[in-house]
């Protein structure tokens, strides 16, 4: 070798890890040096053994049975089961709306082309926690007290939230849960016959209404065995300051939830958009010169390239709408966040408080991402 | 062969198609009924559209109590900054308005509609302002339209002066707004617990994307790095930050940074702008990425090909032409920071939203949350929509070099 070793690129590239990799590691630890330094000062040690303690709050709406006298550990679940319940439903409505709008947006109509328009550059253009703190304070704070409820048929809307008829579980719905579960099985079983049968004549055959049906039949059939109905039907009645019966939703989740509906609605519409005028046009033309007609020329050919433009950012805008769920904070939903910010008002666990919501909200979004990279990768072309 | 072979039109044969013309009744008959469903959406949609109209203009001009937004409109602008120092503010918008008319005569020269609409506006606006602000007004219509004069008639020599104006432009409203020295210098000092409203949301969105634009630029080379190390730390920087909502870097800034150097007191607004930071950063990396990944192997190679080392390489010929091919994605980037400053009001800080809550709580304006919301999100919507405006024209304008 007739270079010197420094100057070979190999040890200038090792040497040069090494260095960030020490001012990294050098840093990390003066920071948390000072951290525990100043936690000392405060008399605060850091560690999880309290969530073990009673929390001694109260949480507005629970999917679980909790009294102050529960845990610290039990008051996150109950906000982490409301960050999941206020997610999934928000990705549910948001993708039906927002599918709505993107074909709204590509409609031969000029006004509800125009319309789709609008509501997207009005969502598009206003920060999300103006939106919800408008249709909480100026919206659902606004409508009349119980008594005077606005009625839309059997459901209310009153500054209480909205109360709506809702299935009161008797003693026999355990057993109706297994004949549910027994109707699911039994349609996905027809569902993958009948493709079997389809692809070995080459024929199409039927095969989401025959299992629709299936799963209808069992469901129904079972209802009606059992010897008392698995639920019963209670309507909402006004009571002196609130409604008995039925399913009241506070007003913070509706607003929680419509925000995040609309607001996400918007930018998936986009992203549908896109994704249908990804498809060149001679594609319909060709499978219209195959002879197809045009729900099948759309659910053959268009929507299944479509999808493979759609996925990702599809993904993308679902990890934003759960990610976005924790401004529930600001209109009082008791989302994961928001209890977070109790406890640490409570007992001025910051540094634990903060690491638990990151890491949860970590462990969500990549589940999501890996759930729908799954999905990405099942409906991607194969190119050999 | 040849005989049964459709000759080909020659070049001057073929037309172009025909534009299309219709009279008023065919435009609603081609758009509007073409089939029984789209006359049905047409009615359906008209009669929401109507009625929504209808109750919003008589709400708002019949119940509405506006005058909770023009007691305030201070209050809203600029927060609690000392009145002494409001020209201070203008001043910064003065400027910015001799910018605009500067950069927009050299490079926006053909775009003349918009530039009457956007040069009229300051003076229609001080139709409607008052006292100072009507005065101030006018010197801002009127720098713009001298920065416009300047650039027609000296553009070539301007074009220089006006990058260089833009660059020093953000640093210079920092230093004017926050000032240094005691009370009797020339720009006494204005503490950040003064700053608000407005003036905070845009000084936010400002020092977000001026300091997150480095560190972007820098952890995005550094995932696309082929030292291991620096890649593995830069992609986990990266992945948690986009894994977790802002309001908890929001919060982990304001609660942990004092933690983390104790002895130095940083206040709420500088630990807001670390967590917007640390945030955007993280999103920019991924954007640049996007234009790193684009450039084609051969600029790489060819630049070492003419002995550049990597830094060279970087600085030279990948980052101009992936920064370039990104500009319209980081504008976007940087509406959405504009809007997500707004967080900034659950950590306790008063920017157009905090503002829009104190008003709230004045006992003279309870109940008014339509007026001041719908006022908060109109000014939010004027200004992404200026900045989206801004970045369609930006596009076709850089996809005309291709």
């Amino acid at each position: 070798m007739s270079r010197a070793f420094w100057r070979d690129d190999r040890f200038i590239q090792f040497a040069a890890q090494l260095i960030v990799l020490a001012i990294v590691a050098g840093l990390a630890f003066v920071l948390v040096q000072n951290m525990a330094a100043s936690l000392q000062r405060q008399g605060i040690a850091l560690g999880f053994g309290f969530l073990d303690n009673a929390a001694g709050f109260d949480i507005g709406e629970s999917l679980i049975r909790y009294t102050n006298a529960d845990t610290f550990a039990r008051a996150l679940l109950v906000g982490l089961l409301n960050t999941l319940l206020v997610s999934v439903l928000g990705i549910v409505l948001a993708t039906v709306l927002g599918v709505i709008v993107g074909i709204a947006r590509l409609s031969s109509n000029w006004l509800v082309n125009r319309l789709a328009w609008l509501f997207i550059e009005l969502m598009r253009n206003v920060p999300l926690l103006v939106l919800l703190i408008f249709i909480y304070t100026a919206f659902f704070l606004k409508l009349p007290r119980a008594r005077q409820a606005i009625s839309l048929g059997p459901i209310y809307l009153s500054n209480r939230g909205v109360a709506m008829p809702w299935g009161e579980p008797t003693e026999t719905w355990p057993i109706y849960l297994y004949i549910i579960i027994a109707a699911v099985g039994s349609a996905a079983l027809a569902a993958t016959g009948l493709r079997l049968w389809q692809e070995r004549s080459g024929r199409p055959k039927p095969i989401v209404l025959p299992a629709l049906g299936t799963f209808a039949a069992i469901a129904v059939i079972g209802w009606l065995a059992l010897p008392q109905p698995p639920l019963t039907i209670t309507t909402p009645q006004i009571a002196a300051f609130n409604f008995r019966g039925g399913l009241v939703l506070t007003p913070e989740f509706m607003a929680l939830l419509i925000g995040l509906v609309i607001y996400t609605a918007a930018f998936i519409g986009e992203v549908v958009r896109a994704g249908i005028q990804s498809v060149p046009k001679g594609q319909v033309e060709a499978a219209r010169a195959l002879g197809l007609n045009g729900r099948r020329t759309l659910q053959l050919v268009v929507f299944p390239q479509a999808l493979r433009v759609i996925i990702p950012p599809l993904t993308s805008q679902y990890l934003n709408l759960t990610k976005n769920s924790s401004l529930a904070v600001a209109i009082g939903y008791p989302d994961l966040f928001a209890v977070s910010g109790t406890i640490i008002n409570q007992t001025g666990r910051a540094v634990e408080m903060i690491v638990v919501v990151m890491g949860v909200y970590l462990s969500v979004s990549l589940l999501t991402s890996l759930l729908m990279n799954w999905y990405n990768r099942r409906v991607r072309l194969v190119e050999r | 062969m040849s005989a049964t072979t459709p000759s080909l039109p020659s070049r001057a044969e073929v037309l172009p198609p025909p534009t299309e013309r219709y009279t008023a009744l065919g435009w609603l008959r081609k758009n509007l009924f073409s089939t029984w469903y789209n006359a049905l959406l047409t009615v359906i949609f008209s009669a929401i559209v109507v009625l929504l109209l209808r109750g919003f203009l008589e709400w708002a001009f019949t119940q509405a109590r506006w005058e909770v937004i023009t007691t305030n409109l201070r209050l809203f602008m600029v927060g609690q900054y000392p009145a002494a120092a409001t020209w201070r503010a203008w001043a910064c918008v003065i400027l910015l308005a001799l910018l605009i008319g500067l950069s927009w005569g050299i490079w926006g020269r053909n775009q003349r509609a918009g530039a009457i609409a956007f040069g009229a506006l300051p003076f229609l606006l001080a139709i409607l302002a008052q006292d100072e602000a009507r005065v101030a007004l006018l010197i801002v219509g009127v720098a713009g339209a001298v920065g416009f004069a300047l650039s027609r008639w000296r553009g070539a020599q301007l074009q220089r002066i006006s990058i260089i104006g833009w660059v020093v432009y953000f640093p210079l409203v920092i230093l004017l707004i926050s000032g240094f020295g005691g009370a009797d210098g020339p720009l006494p000092l204005v503490t950040t617990n003064l700053w608000g409203g407005l003036l905070l949301t845009l000084l936010l969105t400002v020092v977000g994307i001026v300091f997150s634009f480095p560190l972007g630029v820098l952890l995005a080379l550094g995932r696309q790095s082929s030292l291991p190390i620096v890649r593995a730390l830069c992609v986990i920087y990266i992945e948690v930050i986009r894994g977790v909502p802002l309001i908890t870097v929001l919060f982990m800034a304001q609660l942990m940074l004092p933690l983390f150097l104790p002895g130095v007191t940083i206040d709420r607004v500088v630990r807001a702008m670390a967590g917007i930071v640390l945030f955007s950063a993280a999103y920019l990396a991924e954007n640049v990425r996007g234009g790193l990944q684009a450039i084609p192997r051969g600029q790489y190679e060819a630049a070492r090909a003419l002995g550049l080392n990597t830094w060279k390489m970087m600085l030279l010929i990948i980052l101009p032409q992936a920064l370039k091919a990104v500009i319209p994605i980081l504008v976007g980037q940087f509406i959405a920071l504009f809007k997500d400053t707004s967080l900034v009001v659950i950590v306790g800080l008063l920017d157009l939203m905090g503002i829009a809550k104190a008003v709230l709580a004045q006992p003279d304006f309870l109940g008014l949350q339509a007026e001041v919301y719908l006022f908060v999100a109109l000014v939010y919507g004027v200004f992404c929509y200026l900045m989206s405006a801004f970045s369609q024209r930006l596009e076709a304008r850089l996809s005309v070099g291709r």
